[in-house]
């Protein structure tokens, strides 16, 4: 047993934060960035906007494009480090907009949260306890990061994705990898809004990150995680026809192209949005999939706070 | 060892490895943060160790002692 995706959406901001917006108010330039990450915008939440907005909006179309109705779907999982609430969660939340009554739950796994999303579903599809999954990956990095930090703030953008997943004979094949204790200080955010007396925990909540390091984890692990697919499956990169990398820096996705060749088989997004997360790779999916065949090979593969780095290798 | 480091970044960035200068910051010579780190990547994979990062080492000169340190 395994699984296909049926359908896609996405929920965006309606602002847009331009890199010379940035140098308005920061010591940076539009050059600068770009020629460093390869992101030219990204969009902000304002305003009274919300991140159940932006899920809302990518559930509805991801529905629509699937041909499903909210009713059909037996569990609904939302990937977000952090939704408009502590608690309730945000799934709890989305699936009251979307009128559904079924089992919801988040998953905080940072940028790899869409494929261990993937993961868990293709779970209960083996199991038999669903028919029809669907996934919102819906991050608000502008809620992290720190606007006063310039080598930080201007990687990250807010958005939404999702994809409507279904029980299918295509079986995908998965390699995961969390490296827990190893790393975790080169890429995390502290709670924040913590008052309590009887603690000194560093806490301004604030996003931190050490990008040398996490450049040689991204990387690595990209070649890794891909390798590992390939060697389980007997394929080749040539045998790929497209992999969707997550999003966090055109260097990265440049560091991926040195190692695979085929620079035509990883497409980038993020000169237009930024590193979202885990929206990112459904994100691009979603825009990207029109081009896609019947049989297509595709490798999907993210890597985040955790350490960790996960993909998935599923026939389109 | 210095030659073999010299003739990756030369083949990275694309220039003649006499034209580099060994004791300047990497950034003087056109490398930022994420340069290097690609660099030491394929140092690396080529010289058969592992090299952390550290803000000592910024000149191919201190790269180069370091790995013959190891």
């Amino acid at each position: 047993m395994g699984l296909k995706i049926i359908g896609t959406g996405s929920g965006l901001p309606g602002k847009i934060v331009t890199n010379n917006d940035l140098a308005e108010f920061m010591d940076t330039s539009d050059e600068w960035i770009s020629q460093r990450t390869g992101i030219r915008q990204r969009r902000i939440l304002s305003g009274s906007e919300t991140l159940l907005e932006l899920s809302t909006k990518a559930a509805t179309e991801a529905l629509q494009d699937a041909n499903t109705s909210a009713d059909e779907i037996d569990l609904l999982i939302v990937t977000t480090i952090g939704g408009d609430y502590k608690t309730p969660a945000l799934s709890c939340l989305l699936a009251g907009e979307l009128g559904m009554n079924c089992i919801t739950l988040d998953v905080n796994m940072a940028c790899c949260g869409f494929l261990y999303a993937m993961h868990t579903a293709n779970a209960y599809f083996g199991a038999g306890m669903a028919k029809k999954v669907l996934i919102v990956s819906a991050e608000a990095l502008s809620r992290l990061t720190d606007w006063s930090d310039r080598s930080t703030c201007v990687l990250f953008g807010d958005a939404a994705a999702a994809a409507v997943l279904e029980r299918a004979d295509h079986e995908p094949v998965f390699s995961m990898e969390l490296r827990g204790k190893n790393g975790w200080e080169h890429l995390h955010a502290t709670r924040g809004t913590d008052n309590c007396p009887f603690n000194d925990f560093e806490n301004n909540g604030f996003l931190h990150m050490n990008g040398q390091d996490i450049y040689k984890f991204a990387v690595s692990s990209i070649t890794a995680r891909i390798h590992a697919l390939l060697d389980t499956c007997s394929l080749t990169i040539d045998d790929i026809n497209t992999v969707l990398l997550h999003q966090a820096n055109l260097r990265i996705i440049n560091g991926a192209v040195t190692r695979f060749g085929h620079p035509e088989k990883f497409p980038h997004n993020m000169e237009n949005y930024g590193n979202t997360s885990s929206a990112s790779v459904p994100l691009l999916l979603h825009e990207i999939k029109g081009s896609f065949r019947s049989g297509d090979k595709l490798i999907l593969c993210a890597f985040g706070a955790g350490l960790a780095s996960a993909a998935c290798l599923l026939e389109w | 060892m210095k030659e073999k480091v010299l003739d990756i970044i030369a083949a990275y960035k694309g220039v003649d490895a006499a034209d580099i200068a060994t004791d300047k910051p990497f950034n003087d010579i056109g490398l930022d943060s994420l340069d290097v780190a690609e660099l030491v990547m394929q140092i690396e994979d080529a010289c058969g160790v592992e090299i952390d990062i550290t803000p000592e080492l910024n000149c191919i000169d201190k790269l180069v002692e370091y790995i013959e340190s190891k």
